[in-house]
């Protein structure tokens, strides 16, 4: 065959080389195919590190039951038991891995608003839902409007003049 | 690894007009579809929409826990409502991915729309459903993926590698249940993770142990003795979209036909 075509099919040649051996150097040596194949698990392997190293930030109430005992045994009398402290408070940890009660503790939320009691206390009628058996207001407006729901109930023990 | 020689031997094949996927595809498929973890792990999730009340605690909980911006009108988890009126009328919504739950009865109706209120003896069933990926058995969005930036583990958890994405977006529009985003801060593909570092560590995802209803539960499925294992054998669930063939594993018990 002429050069000319020989020429560019070696240059061509090459580019393909080059690019194989550029692949080996920059594709990682855990990249491949895993548990459920090329099709599913083409990838990286130790980015599953990442997200099972991820910081964990709800703690739970059996955390808090360590140094607020109180608190958890006066709301497990009362129906707001199945609320976990940190859906009221927001999480004990934080992205740094500084968890309440640290030193540089991540200071826990205190939120009085009405909007928090809202929630679950503003009643939908929908017949088919949980969300009907709450006992609440069809117009929050009006039950004591302006007033934060917290200075005539407690959160830890709903009921008036507690549990 | 797929070796050199294999690479070009696909190569040829795909330009012989063969798909390339598919040519790979159909090795993988004799597997059966629940043997994903030989290890003996397949998370499932149940929600039960009979149990949820709205309050969105569930969307705080996920988004604090996996540092989702909170105001961000994005979130890995949301709960729609749905009020289906005597004259066969849906309306739905879920403003801001009901991060502060349903705290009125008005509906939200969009963008320049005056919110709807239907009056309560309109309504013939009106109810909650949660969502979040679906962690399928198929997942579109990883087989959609260019660069191996999403995948599957043994326990049938899809997660994305922030490192090789590319933010291309061809997994937010393969995901027929749209779970998916960009990341306000890293741009790139974000999506449940069903908590797999809470999993790891022993703990429920952080959703499930929020839910002060027991709206959300979390089961390993290759284990027969587990509660939600049997629930999704033997009771009457369901799952979203099940004609796309995605075998999601999100189950619902009280799923209605208006829930899209
Ligand atoms: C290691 C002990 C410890 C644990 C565990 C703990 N706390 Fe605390 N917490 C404290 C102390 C000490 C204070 C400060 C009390 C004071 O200032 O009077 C505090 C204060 C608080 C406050 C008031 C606001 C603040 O940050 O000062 C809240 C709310 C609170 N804790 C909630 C929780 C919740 C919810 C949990 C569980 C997730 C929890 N705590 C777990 C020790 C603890
Ligand atoms: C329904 C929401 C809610 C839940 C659930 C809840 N709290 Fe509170 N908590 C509040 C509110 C609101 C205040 C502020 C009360 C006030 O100012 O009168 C508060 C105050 C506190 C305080 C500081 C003030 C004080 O009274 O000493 C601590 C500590 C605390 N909570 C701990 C807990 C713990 C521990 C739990 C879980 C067992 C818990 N809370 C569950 C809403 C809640
Ligand atoms: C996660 C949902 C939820 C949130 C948030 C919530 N509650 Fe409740 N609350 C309940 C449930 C469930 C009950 C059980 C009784 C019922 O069916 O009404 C209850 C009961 C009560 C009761 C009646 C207690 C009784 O024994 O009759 C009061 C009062 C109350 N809550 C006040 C509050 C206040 C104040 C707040 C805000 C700080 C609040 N709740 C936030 C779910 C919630
Ligand atoms: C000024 C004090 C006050 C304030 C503020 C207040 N309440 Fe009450 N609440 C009461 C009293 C008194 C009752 C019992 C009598 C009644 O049913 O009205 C009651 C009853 C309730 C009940 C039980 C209703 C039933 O059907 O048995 C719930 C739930 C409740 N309140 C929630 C709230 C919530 C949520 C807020 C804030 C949005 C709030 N309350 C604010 C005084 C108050």
């Amino acid at each position: 065959m002429k050069n000319h075509v020989w020429r560019p099919l070696i240059v061509v040649i090459g580019i393909v080389i080059l690019i194989l051996a550029a692949r080996v150097v920059y594709v990682p040596k855990d990249f491949g195919s895993y548990e459920r194949g090329y099709m599913y698990s083409w990838h990286e392997k130790n980015n599953e590190d990442f997200w099972k190293n991820f910081k964990i930030k709800y703690k739970g109430k059996a955390y808090c039951k360590d140094c607020h005992e109180d608190k958890v045994t006066m709301i497990d009398k009362t129906p707001h038991r199945i609320i976990m402290c940190e859906n009221c408070h927001g999480p004990a940890g934080d992205a740094e891995g500084v968890v309440h009660y640290d030193d540089k503790r991540p200071k826990l939320v205190i939120d009085r608003s009405r909007e928090l009691c809202y929630r679950c206390h503003v009643k939908l009628p929908y017949p088919t839902s949980g969300r009907s058996e709450i006992k609440g207001f069809l117009d929050p407006e009006q039950h004591n409007p302006g007033i934060e729901c917290v200075s005539c109930h407690n959160p830890h023990s709903p009921k008036l003049g507690g549990a | 690894m797929l070796s050199r020689r294999n690479f070009l031997k696909y190569s040829l094949a795909g330009a012989a007009g063969l798909s390339l996927t598919k040519a790979v595809g159909a090795k993988t498929e004799e597997k059966k579809p629940v043997e994903v973890g030989k290890g003996g792990v397949r998370w499932a999730f149940l929600v039960d929409t009979y149990k949820c009340v709205g309050c969105g605690l569930c969307v705080k909980a996920c988004k604090n826990e996996n540092e989702v911006p909170y105001d961000e009108n994005v979130t890995r988890t949301w709960v729609e409502r749905y009020v289906v009126t005597k004259d066969g009328e849906v309306v739905a919504d879920s403003p801001k991915g009901a991060r502060d739950g349903f705290t009125t009865p008005k509906i939200d109706m969009g963008h320049g729309h005056e919110p709807r209120i239907i009056k309560p003896e309109e309504i013939s069933k009106a109810f909650f459903v949660p969502k979040l990926c679906n962690q399928c058995e198929n997942p579109p969005c990883v087989q959609v993926c260019p660069v191996g930036a999403t995948y599957q583990t043994k326990e049938g958890i899809v997660l994305v590698d922030r490192t090789w994405c590319i933010g291309c977006g061809y997994c937010i529009m393969a995901c027929p249940y749209g779970v998916r985003f960009f990341h306000p801060k890293y741009h790139t593909a974000e999506k449940c993770t069903f908590c797999i570092h809470r999993l790891h560590a022993g703990l429920k995802p952080a959703c499930v142990e929020a839910c002060p209803f027991g709206a959300r539960r979390i089961g390993n499925l290759l284990d027969p003795s587990d509660p939600i294992t049997r629930i999704v054998q033997d009771e009457r669930v369901s799952v979203l979209k099940e004609e796309y063939g995605t075998k999601p594993q999100v189950y619902y018990i009280g799923l209605s036909k208006e829930v899209k």
